[in-house]
């Protein structure tokens, strides 16, 4: 036996008698022989990256990433935070599910399978649609990808996408991204103190508009109250009406699909991965009679030769590597593993656990609102609406001022326009709002 | 020497392999005390409620049904399955890695320095001028390359309307330049498995926005008339676009921004060994020429007096991610990289080639194109690619990808990576071997050892059950 080569990647294990002998076999008398490269395009050049090991590069990055101010976060507008129990990160870290890929061959990846089966089926009981996908990025693309769908399956032409005036930018830029090239564009409608301004939308939606999109809650934390009539009226227009939440307000939230959604999408890592940066779960469901128009994977019951029940990826004709060009979408890498996770938070809360979670999410913002509502100055909530997690704050003082005397006490909040603040409040910040009512009285002096 | 495999099975009744969570135990509950008024609150909540002991079980028995990279070879072509590096998940797992997108650039200099370090490897690595990590897999790279490119003509007044691709590219390829807008025109291979420079100058024209190429190619191969194609492609005034998913072929050898390319993806699940998740999640930065730094996406990374700040580049072209893309997977690939540095890098592009011509060489299966580089296509013959690819499953390995690319006949698309050593690939050369030379009705009713016996394809899709309520409508 021969030690490894320690210059090499210490991922790759071979030996240098190893290598030899495999250079032998294959004719070569060198490893660079194999590499049939031209002359004029070779790189002989360094990148400057040096190796480090693995100790070093773990105290590195800790102490760059501890760089990371340590503040606690009221944070929301569409990335949540709540807590993650252990038992998502060992089962999810399990190998045979990490280091596995996408299920071409189901035989031998019926756990996955069934894992992304049972993510489906909880999605179909918290909208109450039919069909849920098993991921995509986020949720901007998923409503990129809502949208895409709507103009497929209108019968006829049409060029309007209707969103409301309060959503997350970013998502709306991804929209706009995802529906130019379908020749689609983007108008906004405005909302009545945080809730959709139905009788303006009337007046902007019309036999263009393809599709219709609100958000319950939206942005602001508000719960959308007429949704049913955004409903009616995308649908006298032949266009979908596409709602927009996440799995912890549907676990209480009328069912979408009651309401008259043809298309729901969210972030489902709320549960399962917190706000990670930004790093999401696209959620997707829609409607049976769509089942041929979805975007991304859907994984299906079937029997094998020996008589059982089993899980496979179906309706592959629908996807890229078939489709090509007319494919639904170009996803093909997606976010199964975070649908793992998402599946086993879920799990793990049941729906007592679910509904008590949300019932908490209605509470806290009506109980902190409350007392920073005493404070001179300082007026919450501005919307006089239903909040879920968060809430919009007015205060005298500028808002950037106040957010940034917050930030130097150590708390993280929006400030959202100039005398606007918003809050989230869940239970992974609960302890401390005691010490932000107070650190709030000093900041909106 | 070949593998005995059996995989685990744990049930075998009316209720599959394993029942579903909701068969364990599901139960209702109502939202009496929910304060909302009734017409904005369900009635009912209906979800499985187990225990934690229940569900580590539950979970764990689903996991030993399912193989990974750890559970043995796993040479899908073009999927790069390499080993992820254990120490780059609890790189991962640090609190300071949780922040908020929303948090001020101020409060996340941490965040944003690693980001700022990860550009630039990767911009050295690919020889680029600038990265944008946002493109959360290699797909959302190319739309961000296909939305460059538009925002690139339109900024000339040049309205362009077509993409050429080789008819062997990826799927992805064809899909996310149709979602931009764009008419695809699809490039014959030469006999040689490569681009051909008369069909290429047959499809260029004024009309071309950009050409969209692999390399080395799916078949594994060098283009090696790319300084020749850059230049023909920019002659029509197109872009020359870089699919990433096989630069672990070339790393310190050659760089996509030396052959020409204005516009790349790197695939960090594939080259830079980031999980693959069982589908997700992935990354795929996007690199470009100085040229085209103006129209990255936003927000983008850059110093600002000692420290990092974010800022929309001039022209950006918006956004394809609702931030910063797959933020956690960015931190493994950063970890990886450093980890290996030039000397590592390089090494793993010699073994993974080296790994595959190994392979190559002790197979009897027919390699019709080559030189090929980390990967071959082997093609089954006179056999059933997919049969071909149920039957090796017995044999413990991972088969590789099927039917794809098309040039080769009944494919065989096999990477074995850098990971594998000698005994392991002759264990998958002993693999196909054993198949090539069995009976046409031994492969046909493969798979025996695995969870599950064969899977009807068409009653998946003929009775469509996607979820556990469809059980309950008698279907
Ligand atoms: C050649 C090629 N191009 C593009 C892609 C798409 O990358 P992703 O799956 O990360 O979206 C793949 C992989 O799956 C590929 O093999």
């Amino acid at each position: 036996m021969t030690a490894r080569n320690s210059h090499g990647s210490p991922f790759a294990p071979h030996t240098t008698e190893e290598t030899t002998a495999m250079l032998e076999a294959v004719g070569a008398e060198s490893v660079e022989e194999l590499f049939d490269i031209p002359e004029s395009v070779r790189f002989d050049g360094e990148f400057g990256i040096d190796s480090t090991g693995e100790r070093e590069l773990r105290a590195e990055m800790r102490t760059l990433l501890g760089r990371n101010d340590d503040l606690t976060e009221f944070l929301g507008r569409g990335h949540y935070d709540h807590y993650v129990p252990s038992l998502v990160d060992h089962l999810a870290d399990r190998s045979e599910f990490l280091t596995s890929y996408t299920q071409y061959q189901p035989e031998i990846t019926q756990g996955f399978l069934q894992v992304l089966f049972e993510y489906q089926s909880m999605l179909v009981e918290l909208t109450g649609l039919e069909i849920a996908n098993c991921s995509m990025y986020d949720a901007a693309t998923a409503l990129g990808e809502a949208a895409a769908l709507a103009d497929r399956v209108r019968g006829t032409s049409g060029s309007q996408v209707l969103v409301p005036e309060l959503m997350r930018e970013e998502r709306r830029s991804v929209l706009e991204n995802y529906t130019e090239g379908a020749g689609l564009t983007v108008e906004t409608y405005p909302h009545d103190d945080a809730n959709a301004d139905v009788e303006a939308l009337s007046e902007v939606a019309g036999e263009e508009t393809v599709m219709v999109y609100a958000e319950s809650p939206t942005v602001r934390g508000t719960i959308e109250e007429r949704l049913e009539e955004v409903a009616d009226l995308a649908h006298a227009h032949d266009a979908l009406f596409v709602l927009g939440s996440d799995p912890v307000a549907l676990s209480v939230l009328e069912k979408p699909a009651t309401i008259g959604a043809d298309v729901v999408i969210g972030d489902a890592a709320t549960l399962g991965l917190g706000t990670s940066y930004g790093m999401g779960l696209g959620l997707f469901a829609t409607r049976e009679e769509f089942v041929r128009q979805v975007p991304g994977r859907l994984v299906g019951a079937s029997t094998d030769a020996a008589g059982e029940r089993t899980y496979t990826l179906t309706l592959q004709t629908r996807e890229q590597h078939i489709r090509r060009e007319r494919a639904t979408s170009n996803i093909c890498t997606n976010q199964a593993w975070v649908a793992l996770r998402t599946a086993i938070h879920a799990a793990s809360l049941g729906p007592s656990g679910l509904v008590e979670l949300a019932r908490e999410c209605l509470e806290a913002p009506v109980d902190l609102a409350r007392r920073l509502d005493d404070i001179v100055g300082v007026k919450a909530p501005v919307h006089d609406r239903h909040h879920f997690r968060e809430f919009v704050v007015r205060t005298d003082q500028p808002a950037q001022a106040v957010r940034e005397t917050l930030e130097e006490y150590g708390f993280a909040v929006h400030a959202i326009d100039e005398h606007l603040i918003q809050v989230c409040v869940t239970e992974t910040n609960r302890e401390k709002t005691d010490a932000l009512v107070t650190a709030f009285r000093e900041a909106a002096r | 020497m070949t593998l005995e495999y059996t995989q685990a099975r744990w049930n075998s009744d009316d209720e599959g392999y394993e029942p579903h969570l909701a068969e364990k135990n599901e139960t209702s509950v109502d939202t009496d005390d929910v304060p909302l008024p009734d017409g904005l609150k369900r009635d009912e909540l209906t979800l499985p409620e187990l225990s934690e002991p229940e569900l580590a079980r539950h979970y764990t028995r689903l996991s030993q049904m399912n193989y990974g990279v750890e559970s043995g070879p796993y040479p899908l072509g073009s999927c790069t399955m390499k080993y992820n590096p254990k120490f780059t998940e609890d790189v991962a797992a640090h609190p300071a890695a949780g922040v908020h997108p929303d948090r001020s650039p101020e409060s996340v200099q941490g965040t944003l320095e690693l980001l700022a370090r990860l550009e630039n490897q990767l911009a050295r690595i690919g020889g680029m001028d600038a990265v944008t990590l946002q493109p959360p897999a290699g797909a959302a790279g190319e739309f961000v390359g296909i939305l460059i490119a538009k925002a690139y003509h339109e900024s000339r007044d040049d309205e362009r309307t077509e993409v050429v691709i080789p008819d062997a590219a990826h799927g992805t390829n064809f899909a996310s330049a149709a979602m931009g807008g764009y008419d695809v025109v699809e490039l014959p291979s030469g006999d040689d498995g490569r681009v051909n420079i008369d069909a290429l100058e047959a499809a260029l024209s004024k009309e071309t926005a950009a050409l969209m190429l692999t390399n080395p190619n799916t078949l594994g191969l060098f283009e090696r008339d790319i300084e020749e194609i850059a230049e023909m492609v920019h002659e029509v005034g197109g872009l020359l676009y870089y699919d990433g998913a096989n630069l672990n072929a070339l790393l310190g050898r050659a760089r996509p921004g030396d052959m020409g390319f204005d516009v790349m993806h790197y695939n960090v699940h594939k080259t830079f060994a980031t999980p693959h998740g069982g589908g997700g999640p992935g990354a795929g930065p996007v690199g470009v020429s100085e040229e085209l730094a103006e129209f990255l996406p936003s927000p983008h990374v850059r110093a600002s007096d000692g420290g990092y700040e974010l800022f929309e580049p001039e022209r950006s072209i918006g956004k394809v991610h609702g931030f910063m893309g797959n933020w956690l997977v960015l931190i493994k690939a950063y970890a990886y990289i450093a980890r290996l540095g030039d000397e590592g890098l390089a090494d793993a592009s010699a073994k993974a080639v080296l790994n595959a011509n190994y392979l190559a060489s002790q197979i009897e299966y027919e390699v019709p194109y080559g030189p090929f580089h980390h990967e071959f296509v082997a093609s089954a013959g006179e056999q059933d690619a997919a049969d071909v690819a149920k039957r090796m499953l017995d044999y413990g390995v991972h088969p590789p990808t099927t039917k794809w690319p098309e040039l080769v006949g009944e494919a065989l698309m096999t990477e074995p990576t850098e990971i594998e050593n000698r005994r392991s690939l002759d264990q998958l050369a002993e693999a196909f071997d054993a198949v090539a030379s069995e009976e046409r009705e031994t492969i046909e009713t493969a798979p025996e050892r695995t969870t599950a016996k064969r899977i009807d394809q068409t009653e998946a899709a003929r009775n469509l059950r996607l979820s556990w309520q469809s059980f309950d409508d008698g279907s």
